[in-house]
């Protein structure tokens, strides 16, 4: 990587200047940045809530619910991208697809052990009363493991925003694309992109915080939703 | 392959499979392990132990006064959620003005991360030490330094192992964005290969394998770890 400016913490200044000089190309790479995240998100959830659900109502499949989780973690970003590129292209699907990937660890695990978990005396209780498996899933389970189901998918939401600037190396747009042209946008410029991409992560973390307390039925609103950190996806 | 004839990869003559471009070139694994593919697995292992070496020896500190002071935990808890947010690509590029382009830089933010993954384990390790033995023990007449040094850090032994595991595997992985600003690890040769019109898909490969298997080693030995030192553990406290 060649460095033309020299790196100093006046330069930190020069980005504060570079954000309050272009905030409309700041803003536009970060809506294409949430839109691409939006897009992967959605992905992951389809793909992985039904799969974690349906197997934590039959409690099967644990193994892969766990591993799935720490192979993602492990899983390095920038090779994941980077590999599906050579056999989706540059742009938007490759970078979804990858994006999605990464994801779907925390929502699988999540939902599996949401449903899974649910306190088997309530589940026995509705069969008693005629329930039959479907109606004890939609009506028993999934409400009791909406806390968890939704942890998941905050823990996914925020990897995948984080990782999205990466993506701007595969043609994924976004505030990484301004990361990534250094040439163009000089270091000020990645800098202050960079702070951007910080404060759009704390924004969109907090902000589901804020909806995962209003989603949350009522009496299961306890102090282990909202800010705390999640309980088996180390965020 | 687009435009005029062949993209030959930044480095290397290459055999037609290389200059083909051809879905993996095993002649170019050989030929590149001693200059590129070899040295960027030692750096990133370099890297990653540093940041845990340095994260465990901040964390573990913070972790013990957070568990003598309780009122320390919620705050060192939210701090460190927040700090995980941060993008990594990001936070390299916000150290750069202050420590520049160096291993330093990468250090900083890769150590950063590893404190999130390791003090709320080790502090919840040391709280998983059930109240009749702490009572037990007081009543051996231990002083609480005993307690801590051969009650409650015993027992958290599990947690911490689990807190390692899970901050040296993901620091292998958050070490090869290190390459945006570091021509250092497995990320770098996958960094480079991208910057070509056409990325090489060889080097790619090859260098995001390395990164994977890194990342489950690691993980293995920390299994195996667990295994040999806490054996009557037997389910996973990760």
């Amino acid at each position: 990587m060649t460095i033309a400016d020299a790196a100093n913490a006046h330069t930190f200044v020069e980005a504060i200047h570079f954000i309050g000089d272009n905030p409309g190309l700041l803003a536009t790479k970060a809506l294409e940045q949430l839109a691409l995240s939006g897009a992967a998100l959605l992905l992951a959830v389809a793909v992985a809530l039904p799969l974690g659900v349906v197997l934590g109502h039959f409690h099967r499949g644990s193994n892969l619910a766990i591993g799935t989780s720490i192979v993602g973690r492990g899983l390095p970003s920038l090779a994941l991208i980077a590999a599906l590129l050579t056999v989706l292209g540059i742009g938007f699907v490759n970078n979804m697809v990858a994006l999605a990937v990464l994801g779907t660890g925390p929502i699988l695990t999540n939902s599996f052990d949401g449903v899974d978990r649910v306190d088997r005396d309530a589940v026995e209780a509705a069969r008693g009363m005629g329930m039959t498996g479907s109606q004890i899933l939609r009506r028993v389970e999934l409400p009791l493991a909406v806390p968890l189901i939704f942890t998941g998918i905050r823990v996914s939401a925020v990897t995948i925003l984080a990782t999205a600037p990466i993506a701007a190396i595969a043609g994924g747009g976004g505030l990484g694309d301004i990361i990534v042209n250094q040439a163009s946008y000089r270091l000020a410029g990645v800098v202050g992109a960079s702070l951007c991409v910080m404060l759009l992560s704390a924004v969109v973390f907090l902000a589901l915080a804020g909806i995962q307390v209003a989603v949350t039925p009522r009496p299961l609103r306890g102090s282990r939703v909202g800010g705390s950190p999640p309980r088996k996806e180390m965020l | 392959m687009s435009g005029p004839g062949p993209v030959i990869p930044s480095f290397g003559q290459g055999s037609s499979c290389v200059t083909g471009d051809h879905l993996f070139c095993w002649d170019w694994v050989r030929q590149h392990w001693s200059d590129t593919l070899g040295p960027a697995l030692v750096q990133h292992l370099e890297l990653t132990f540093i940041a845990v070496a340095i994260g465990f020896a901040l964390a573990f500190p913070l972790a013990l006064l957070a568990h003598r002071f309780r009122l320390l935990e919620q705050p060192l808890g939210v701090v460190s959620a927040l700090l995980y947010t941060i993008p990594s690509v990001a936070l390299f590029q916000f150290l750069i003005p202050f420590t520049g382009l160096t291993t330093t830089t990468v250090e900083v933010a890769l150590v950063a991360y590893t404190l999130v993954m390791l003090f709320p384990n080790i502090v919840a390790g040391l709280r998983s030490a059930p109240p009749d033995v702490l009572e037990a023990a007081h009543g051996m007449g231990l002083t609480s330094r005993q307690v801590l040094w051969s009650v409650e850090l015993p027992l958290a032994v599990p947690a911490i192992i689990g807190g390692l595991r899970i901050a040296v595997v993901s620091t292998v992985a958050i070490a090869t964005i290190a390459a945006f600003v570091l021509p250092k690890g497995l990320g770098y040769p996958i960094f480079l290969a991208l910057k070509e019109p056409t990325p090489f898909k060889t080097e790619i490969y090859s260098a995001a394998f390395l990164a994977v298997a890194l990342a489950l080693c690691c993980d293995a030995v920390f299994v195996v770890l667990r295994r040999v030192l806490v054996p009557w553990a037997r389910k996973g406290l990760a």
